[in-house]
């Protein structure tokens, strides 16, 4: 896999850690935490700041039976959550939320083809299929947008965003990505719930920590 | 204890302890709480689990309260949390985490999965290679890592902690969390990112 360039921000990772990351958003920086090491590693991090943090919180008392009642049933039988793997171009988080399908391709016209993975009050996130030299098509963003490549490449003014590598784009910037010549781009693309975050989302790209 | 455990635990009991080390110093052997994961993972050790209970499981209960669940709640977590921890063992791995950041990890999936009623989508799990020797220095190392990150903390003031605290316990509003600034992190996110710069190498090891 060619070297990862966009990455997911600070403030987004810890949020992801957090839990406080709308759900669309997190699919997508689980996605490339999958694909990432240096990412990973930052998560871990941002974990281990949660953990040291459990590990000092104050002790509250637990009811009489809770111990006693845990210990006996350490040998229940318990059902197994699915796990999933990566499929092909499809990262395990990808997965996750085609809930282990294969993508279901409806055309938009000119060879390029999505899937809406969801769509609901917190957003949407969709795949896409871009042949070479097509444009990708505008959701008319109004707010927070990440799209993930996940094979081929795509390029706007910005830059050149390949396998892995992470685009978030906010109201105001003017692109125009287009998929590159060669293979066909495949992506996956997230918005949040346009307006419950709407002003506040482009400070989230701040970095959390002053660094 | 597995072969592979005993033999890293070996190799970090001999490592070399040095003459005039401050006792503030940091950490040479494992922690307690590694020590009593790895005697679940690997030997499904019933009273490492209990003494993990004991430490952990008051400390879960107050942690996930403090985010506004209500004490039975909090409760069936704290459940969830700890048979997950017995039976999910095997993903423990001492190399890239504490025993408390994976359950920190374990109980914010857990909390959120409970929010919406249904999974939460989470990194794929890193294969690990069933041969790998343990790298007693590499589990070391970020005990270290982690207790100078834990000094750290505990050196903010109030008021820096609470919002913190407030952040990882997922309680900010985005608003919130961009508002906040000039916090004096410095000195944490260094501390994070040596940790972070040695993980990255690790990592980068194992990739095909
Ligand atoms: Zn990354």
């Amino acid at each position: 896999m060619s070297e990862i360039r966009h990455h997911v921000t600070d403030a987004m990772l810890a949020a992801y850690a957090a839990g406080s990351l709308p759900h669309p958003f997190a699919v997508l920086v689980s996605a490339h935490v999958s694909m990432c090491p240096d990412c990973r590693a930052a998560l871990e991090a941002h974990q281990a700041v949660g953990g040291v943090l459990l590990d000092q919180a104050a002790p509250v008392a637990l009811s009489g039976g809770l111990k006693a009642d845990i210990l006996s049933r350490l040998d229940d039988e318990f059902p197994s959550e699915p796990v999933y793997a990566r499929s092909g171009v499809y990262p395990g988080p990808i997965m996750q939320t085609l809930k282990g399908r294969a993508p279901r391709w409806k055309s938009l016209g000119m060879g390029v083809r999505q899937d809406i993975l969801s769509e609901n009050a917190e957003g949407s996130v969709r795949l896409l299929y871009i042949p070479p030299g097509q444009a990708v098509p505008d959701h008319g963003h109004n707010g927070l947008e990440l799209t993930l490549v996940l094979q081929g490449s795509f390029s706007d003014e910005t830059g050149r965003f390949g396998p892995g590598d992470l685009e978030i784009a906010d109201e105001e910037l003017e692109h125009t990505p287009v998929a590159d010549p060669g293979e066909a781009c495949i992506c996956v693309a997230a918005t949040d719930a346009r307006l419950r975050f709407r002003s506040a989302l482009p400070r989230l790209l701040q970095p959390f920590f002053r660094i | 204890m597995n072969d592979k455990t005993a033999r890293g635990l070996a190799a970090v009991r001999s490592m070399p302890r040095k003459e005039g080390d401050r006792v503030q110093s940091t950490p040479r052997e494992l922690s307690q709480e590694t020590v009593w994961m790895l005697a679940v993972r690997d030997r499904r050790d019933r009273m490492a689990f209990a003494a993990l209970f004991d430490h952990f499981a008051p400390r879960l209960k107050g942690f996930v309260m403090r985010s506004g669940t209500p004490a039975e709640q909090a409760e069936e977590i704290v459940q969830d949390v700890m048979l997950k921890v017995w039976r999910k063992a095997d993903l423990f791995d001492p190399h890239r985490a504490q025993v408390s950041s994976w359950i920190y990890q374990i109980a914010r999936n857990r909390q959120i999965d409970v929010l919406r009623k249904e999974s939460r989508p989470v990194p794929e799990e890193l294969a690990e290679d069933p041969d790998a020797e343990p790298d007693a220095g590499q589990i070391l190392a970020l005990e270290q890592e982690t207790d100078h990150l834990r000094r750290a903390l505990t050196g903010l003031k109030p008021e820096q902690r609470e919002v913190i605290e407030k952040a990882y316990l997922g309680e900010l509003t985005h608003q919130e969390i961009s508002d906040q600034t000039g916090l004096p992190l410095g000195t944490v996110k260094s501390r994070i990112r040596i940790g972070l710069d040695r993980l990255r190498k690790e990592l980068k090891d194992l990739q095909p």
